[in-house]
């Protein structure tokens, strides 16, 4: 039996080298290594450059619309009978997601750093239009790495990236989704590394990415830190965030990560259950291995060949995690847990009802878990769910499961 | 201790000339055939085989390698028999190199000691792992030099001056310069560009250094050849293998000739190089 070692702390991650625990690291090809230290050095200057945080809060402020409000989910409170639920409102901030929050951060680096073209890749195309809008106001190159299955349900979001400027390139290798445009855009790179900034959209790839990624998105856990203070006077009991990659889980996440009364849950995606096979949940049913840059747990074969991961969500239809998840999970201070298809649908339908608000089919996941779990603790308990993005793209995709019954 | 490696690339030096390492993804077409283009590989005029060992995910590779994997692994190729197909070949051919080339996610899950193991029992003579660079050494470098295996690493036009030392630090058998930023065989490379990197490594290392990313014909192997001590061919030769299969990607009666046509004109390409006097 192995006995975790439990740190003072779970916020000084990663180490010099990219590791959290066993997981993270730098397993790229040759050809990227030196800009992936050139990255580092950039970011560690910028980090602690206080023009670049006031000119990025600026930013934060009045170009995507921060602080995004906390707001207090009466009805669904109600319907659920148990804890008091807040929804962080990721999903009103320009764009659409707490995307933004991430690629505001790295477009601006990018622009310190020299760098007239921007790639990134994109599974819902969250992602990708928020890299497109930057770099629209920016006055930079962007292209877009889709997979092909992926612009087919997310047409809005390709036609927003096209409106913007972006070139979207689909992508029709291996399974056509987010893993394959995430190898389809290591291969730009390292075709056009000397022009050419990669804008990661999640907490994974090689350090410094997912310590960067992470950064940048934490402002939404400060700011509902705050904000629950002021609404209550304290912290809250509970947090729920849907993973994929996890930025938005990790972006609420890393500011409580310390405060022990605080209960952490990441939700992944269970498609059609664990037991099908058919799912995105690389913690709950995958096992660690090395892709895309870092260490971390991925859906595979015996043989180490990556599955082909499935959730509805496109934006969470990936196999693997980032690299601080793993560590998060090994250590037991955040519980991951899965919701399926099904269940995030119901919760979709439930808060569009019950709230007026339509949430994206990702954080429907986090919801889908808070039915599960509010109804079961006492009425003083306060819980956040992260709602990180708007439902707007997933009409279509919604309505084609319920068999036209939206 | 001499390996196979250090042994070939001396008769290489003894012979005056550059040597041609043959990439060929292990199971492609399919198992049998991929075993028989092995065996005929050094016939034709192979000195180095580098085998690649299958992944779902070539982040490094381009179209023709990416559909070579997914040919082999559509026909259940796996990291255990490519090593049984290495032992296999060494049942007839002692003397040839194998590096096997690839991704380190299949290593890994394997269990790297494990690995080490097994691929020298089998005869596997080097490795190049192309998502570890030297800051991962620990992972699979240092453990394979232990074990008798030579660690090959890529050097890239992106590799200046003051990383090229940590670069050479752990590389044994010799070391592979990557012709272009990019992925596999997609580019032509600038030969000039190239002769000026070779001979820059060639002053930091004492190790043969092969040049391999886009060599396509015989002239581009004769023109690489002048300067480097070895050739590495692989897309090339790839798709002069997926040009011989039927519509269904099977292998036909024309496929291990059609590789072997391919190595002997390389081969014949190296071997006509106009290469300075030996020192």
């Amino acid at each position: 039996m192995s006995i975790v070692q439990q740190p003072n702390s779970f916020r000084t991650g990663p180490d010099e080298r990219g590791h959290f625990g066993l997981y993270g690291g730098r397993f790229v090809a040759e050809t990227l290594m030196p800009l992936v230290l050139e990255l580092e050095r950039a970011y560690a200057a910028a980090r602690v450059d206080p023009e670049f945080k006031r000119t990025m809060d600026g930013y934060l402020a009045t170009y995507v619309g921060r602080p995004s409000p906390l707001y207090f989910a009466e009805r669904l409170t109600a319907h659920l009978g148990g804890a008091k639920i807040y929804l962080k409102r990721e999903d009103l901030n320009h764009t659409g997601a707490h995307k933004v929050n991430n690629v505001l951060g790295q477009i601006m680096l990018a622009n310190r750093m020299g760098k007239k073209r921007i790639i990134a890749e994109t599974g819902a195309g969250m992602h990708g239009v928020a890299t497109a809008t930057l770099c629209a106001k920016f006055g930079l190159d962007c292209i877009v790495y889709m997979g092909a299955v992926d612009i087919e349900r997310q047409q809005p979001n390709v036609l927003r990236m096209r409106a913007l400027g972006a070139e979207v390139v689909p992508v029709t290798s291996g399974s056509s989704t987010l893993k394959d445009a995430m190898n389809e855009a290591l291969r730009d790179w390292v075709t056009n590394v000397a022009t050419t900034f990669y804008c990661i959209g999640t907490v994974a790839g090689p350090h410094p990415y997912p310590m960067m990624v992470r950064d940048f998105q934490s402002v939404i856990g400060i700011e509902a830190k705050a904000q629950m203070q002021e609404a209550e006077g304290r912290l809250p009991d509970s947090l729920i965030a849907c993973i994929g990659g996890g930025s938005n889980a990790m972006g609420l996440f890393h500011p409580f990560l310390d405060d022990a009364s605080v209960e952490i849950f990441g939700v992944e995606a269970a498609g059609h259950g664990i037991a099908s096979g058919q799912h995105a949940a690389s913690i709950t049913g995958g096992r660690p291995g090395v892709l895309h840059g870092n260490r971390t747990y991925l859906l595979m074969d015996v043989d180490g060949q990556i599955d082909e991961a499935h959730s509805i969500s496109a934006g969470l239809d990936y196999p693997g995690v980032g690299p601080e998840h793993a560590w998060l999970a090994d250590i037991g201070r955040v519980k991951y847990l899965s919701a399926t298809d099904t269940e995030a649908l119901d919760a979709f339908k439930l808060c569009s009802r019950l709230e007026g608000i339509i949430p994206a089919l990702e954080p429907a996941h986090a919801i889908a878990k808070a039915m599960e779990l509010a109804p079961k603790l006492p009425k003083d308990h306060l819980m956040v769910i992260n709602l990180s993005g708007r439902g707007d793209k997933d009409l279509d995709a919604v309505a084609r499961h319920l068999g036209g019954k939206l | 201790m001499t390996t196979r490696i250090d042994t070939r690339f001396a008769a290489l030096k003894r012979e005056g000339r550059a040597g041609l390492v043959t990439f060929v993804s292990a199971g492609d077409p399919d198992p049998k055939t991929s075993l028989a283009i092995l065996e005929a590989l050094p016939g034709a005029g192979a000195d180095v085989i580098e085998l690649g060992m299958p992944f779902s995910d070539p982040m490094s590779d381009g179209p023709t390698i990416q559909a070579s994997s997914q040919r082999a692994l559509a026909h259940g190729q796996t990291l255990v028999k490519t090593l049984a197909m290495v032992r296999e070949f060494r049942a007839t051919d002692d003397a040839t190199p194998i590096v096997l080339m690839g991704y380190f996610n299949p290593i890994y899950v394997h269990g790297v000691e494990r690995f080490l193991i097994e691929a020298k029992d089998a005869g596997v003579d080097g490795l190049i792992v192309v998502d570890l660079p030297p800051e991962e050494d620990d992972e699979l470098c240092v453990p394979a030099l232990k074990a008798g295996i030579s660690f090959v690493r890529l050097i890239t036009p992106t590799t200046d001056a003051a990383r090229l030392p940590a670069v050479l630090s752990n590389t044994s058998g010799f070391v592979y310069y990557v012709s272009i930023t990019g992925v596999t065989g997609t580019a032509a490379p600038d030969f000039a560009a190239v002769g000026r990197a070779v001979a820059a490594i060639k002053a930091k290392t004492p190790l043969p250094v092969a040049v391999g990313f886009g060599v396509r014909s015989a002239d581009d192997a004769a023109a690489i050849a002048a300067g480097a001590d070895a050739v590495v061919v692989g897309s090339a030769l790839v798709a002069a293998i997926k040009g011989s299969l039927d519509a269904n990607d099977a292998a036909t009666s024309a496929t291990v000739e059609a590789a072997e046509r391919l190595v002997r004109e390389l081969a014949a390409g190296v071997r006509r190089a106009q290469r300075p006097a030996a020192e």
